[in-house]
């Protein structure tokens, strides 16, 4: 599988989940594994240009995909507008659900560059924040949307 | 803690019933997993092969027949009916289904035939494709059948699907003019599986009467099934407040739920009181409005 644009090849037994993969065997502990029933998002990647919870698909099903995880959104370390936007906006609190949340938000935007709040609601509908800090994401989201986070340094 | 399992990856179709044939009541049969991960992980299933379709492209299809007609391959993903041009163009009912199906991400690895063959009687597709009168194809080495969409689901998360036989697709026989369908489910939270859920198809004639009508309870039995009275209660009738009231205490009456944590048996009854009333009333008027 190609992750983050490297490619590996990975030797796992066939009940292995691709969380499990990604965070033990590759060593991308950024995507959380949290519910373990495909209800939370924490572990949300992007598979084939979908979204999908790592915590539900079978490793060996991504044989040959192309996976985008938390890691590849700021290659070089370089956060990505959203990264900063979310930074920008405080649109955390406790940080389990930001990985899931910057993977689903960033498909969104690729699929709807401007979407309304409603349409961001729907797009990380999927992810759920126990600390709710939702509103904080959604803005955080919007910004980005309208390209109005900070640059780096200021 | 899922259990070891034999992984089997056919490459086709054919290769894929062969497998089925050889391992039948010691494999399952995966798509996207959603459900089936779930339930291997909670050790209630725990197969000794597990026979990978999900990569089978040859089963990931949406398309229009001569007569528009549709015909959904099994591993076709929810997320793709929800998108489809031609499901929204001539089932539109099944794309605003597919949209309130779980989340965005499960949509996306889903599979429409894994979705039927696990057969949740809280599952949003079985109502809808009963009440647009599908038909489900199911295959095996020996040949090939096809299976009314009221008749697939037996029981509880049991399907009338042979041991070596496989769901390969779904067919949606054309819309006669001037019919329409909706689907609604009552949900504790959005897009959660529902507590009790209605779909109705309804065909008029010119002067606004009923001449065909097909009515899906769901989640409120062991199986999705319709309410065969309520829909005759349909047929030759003019759309009157007397009319919905009557046939959907009637459905209420047909539909068998339990009592669980999300809601009670009278509750249950209640929203399918509702739900048939209001279902029925909206796939009338886009009968009406339809041509």
């Amino acid at each position: 599988m190609t992750v983050n644009g490297q490619f590996y090849e990975v030797y796992a037994n066939p009940k292995r989940l691709l969380v499990e993969v990604l965070r033990d065997e590759l060593g991308l502990t950024g995507t959380k594994r949290a519910c373990d029933t495909a209800s939370c998002g924490a572990c949300t990647v992007i598979l084939n240009g979908l979204t999908v919870k790592s915590c539900s698909v079978l490793a060996v099903q991504a044989q040959d995909a192309v996976i985008t995880t938390v890691e590849g959104l700021a290659p070089g370390g370089r956060l990505s507008p959203l990264q900063q936007s979310f930074l920008d906006h405080g649109a955390y609190q406790c940080g389990f659900c930001t990985p899931g949340m910057l993977i689903s938000a960033t498909v969104l935007l690729q699929e709807k560059p401007n979407p309304n709040r409603r349409e961001i609601q729907e797009g990380i509908h999927g992810n759920l924040c126990r600390c709710t800090g939702y509103n904080s994401i959604i803005r955080a989201i919007s910004a980005a949307a309208s390209g109005e986070q900070r640059q780096e340094g200021q | 803690m899922i259990r070891d399992f034999v992984y089997l990856r056919p490459g086709t179709l054919d290769e894929a019933l062969a497998l089925l044939a050889e391992h039948q009541g010691e494999c399952k049969v995966i798509g996207g997993g959603q459900s089936l991960l779930i339930l291997m992980r909670q050790g209630l299933v725990s197969p000794a092969y597990l026979i990978d379709i999900k990569h089978l492209s040859e089963l990931n299809s949406i398309r229009l027949d001569g007569n528009d007609g549709l015909s959904i391959g099994a591993t076709t993903t929810h997320r793709a009916i929800e998108t489809s041009g031609a499901v929204k163009a001539h089932f539109p009912v099944l794309a605003e289904m597919e949209q309130n199906v779980a989340s965005i991400q499960t949509r996306n690895w889903g599979t429409i035939g894994g979705n039927l063959a696990h057969a949740d009687p809280a599952g949003d597709p079985g109502p809808v494709l009963i009440a647009l009168d599908a038909s489900f194809k199911a295959a095996s080495a020996q040949g090939e059948r096809t299976i009314g969409a009221d008749a697939f689901f037996v029981d509880y998360f049991e399907t009338a699907l042979r041991d070596d036989e496989l769901l390969v697709g779904i067919h949606l026989p054309a819309q006669q003019p001037k019919s329409g369908a909706a689907y609604e489910k009552f949900t504790i939270i959005k897009n959660d599986l529902s507590v009790a859920s209605v779909a109705a198809s309804i065909t008029v004639d010119d002067s606004g009467k009923c001449t065909n009508a097909r009515i899906a309870l769901g989640a409120v039995a062991p199986t999705p099934h319709r309410a065969i009275e309520s829909e005759q209660d349909l047929l030759g009738q003019s759309m009157s407040e007397e009319l919905l009231d009557r046939l959907s205490d009637k459905a209420s009456q047909a539909a068998k739920p339990i009592s669980d944590i999300h809601a009670s048996e009278d509750f249950r009854r209640h929203l399918v009181k509702v739900l048939t009333a209001r279902m029925v009333a909206k796939a009338w008027k886009r009968a009406i409005a339809s041509t």
